[in-house]
């Protein structure tokens, strides 16, 4: 089977089985009960697994102010996957307006003025701007889990517009925080190895956008900062698809966003990431649309009560 | 190793200057010092880039958007020579 054979076929298996809902947009999906409980297992689990950590629990709103956004330098490196919250300001006749281009079908969205709010394309950015200050010695971990928006439509369902991801994040020191990196993915690596999962690490590099883009690749990838792991999802022929990160940012949220080692140096950063929507669909194209018939060793490690 | 055009020089530490965030003063940086190791970083590049293919009007061929190319003042005078020749 082709790749756009495999995906079309994984896709319509998740829908028949209402694992999955169609929205009418590519990459926007309502998620069923299976997908639920199988979420709340796989979550439980990670959190049990980093549970050493000791991290301070941080949830955020899906949305992130235009200065927080700012800070991170997120537009200059990826345009193509941002997103604007766009709001209506207007007064009656901007509204007269709006219903005339509305009836005649038109895009009254472009009647809408930026409100201030950037979609958060990343979990853990929020954090930054909450920790900015000094770290106790040996640094400090947080547990964050918050929605993505990445503008990338795609008839893949393991490629959504807005997804999940579950961070364990660590601000230190240089070696705290590679260490922490380098920790965490073995340790995330064998917890998806007990669901069935075949993963594998590999060095990545971000999308970054354009010419510009490549260097910033060629960098990342040269100077070792990103692991994922990776999983088959469609076949041994097809790319397998990464479904955790690993990142060390160096200095590039400590310097942003002003925070400080407790000797008094720009903090390092580094985080490990679970997409929880990949995770979660990565089972059930693995053990099939069923939960209740998937290997016992995988249940009794998602739900060891029954 | 080929001679670099004054200009060419004198355009790359202009933007070394500008956009470069090097950790030491630029006129202590010899030409085949690695600004790596002088602070130079990933994010830096590209705007340091951006100013040398404004100022000399040259644009770097996809093939030579990587971390070599940054490596070194000479680095980025070959680059910009090679450059050139590419048009």
């Amino acid at each position: 089977m082709s790749l756009d054979g495999a995906v079309a076929d994984l896709r319509r298996r998740l829908l028949a089985a209402g694992v999955l809902a169609e929205l009418g947009e590519p990459g926007v999906f309502g998620l069923g009960g299976a997908f639920t409980r199988v979420f709340d297992a796989v979550d439980a689990l990670y959190v049990a697994a980093f549970a050493h950590l000791r991290a301070d629990v941080w949830r955020f709103p899906p949305v992130e102010p235009r200065s927080l956004f700012e800070r991170t330098d997120y537009v200059a490196s990826f345009p193509q996957l941002t997103g604007s919250i766009g709001v209506f300001a207007g007064g009656a006749a901007e509204h007269a307006e709006l219903l005339r281009v509305r009836a005649e079908d038109g895009r009254w969205e472009d009647l809408l003025v930026p409100g201030g709010l950037m979609m958060g394309p990343a979990a853990c950015h929020p954090l930054y701007a909450v920790i900015g200050g000094t770290l106790p010695v040996g640094g400090r971990n947080y547990d964050v889990l918050g929605s993505c928006f990445r503008h990338e439509p795609s008839p893949d369902p393991m490629r959504l517009q807005s997804f999940r991801m579950h961070e364990f994040v660590h601000a230190g020191t240089a070696a705290s925080a590679t260490a922490h990196r380098d920790e965490a993915l073995p340790r995330l690596a064998a917890m998806l190895g007990s669901l069935g999962l075949e993963v594998a690490d590999v060095p990545a590099n971000d999308p970054f956008f354009g010419r510009t883009g490549k260097i910033l690749a060629s960098n990342q990838r040269h100077q070792a900062l990103k692991f994922e792991l990776v999983t088959p999802v469609y076949g041994d022929d097809a790319p397998p698809v990464a479904i955790a990160s690993a990142n060390y940012h160096e200095d590039h949220f400590g310097t942003a966003f002003g925070i400080f080692d407790a000797e008094g140096g720009v903090a390092r950063t580094a985080c490990v990431g679970l997409g929880m929507e990949r995770t979660v669909l990565a089972l059930f194209a693995r053990h099939g649309m069923t939960t209740s018939e998937w290997p016992e060793p995988v249940r009794s490690v998602l739900w060891p009560h029954g | 190793m080929t001679d670099h055009a004054d200009g060419d020089l004198a355009a790359i530490r202009e933007a070394l200057e500008k956009f470069g965030r090097l950790n030491r003063p630029l006129p202590e940086i010899a030409d085949d010092d690695d600004l790596f190791a002088a602070g130079f970083t990933s994010h830096a590049t590209v705007n340091v880039m951006l100013a040398i293919e404004d100022a000399l009007a040259i644009e770097f061929p996809d093939e030579l958007l990587n971390r070599t190319t940054f490596a070194s003042i000479t680095a980025l005078a070959n680059a910009a020579a090679q450059s050139r020749g590419s048009r």
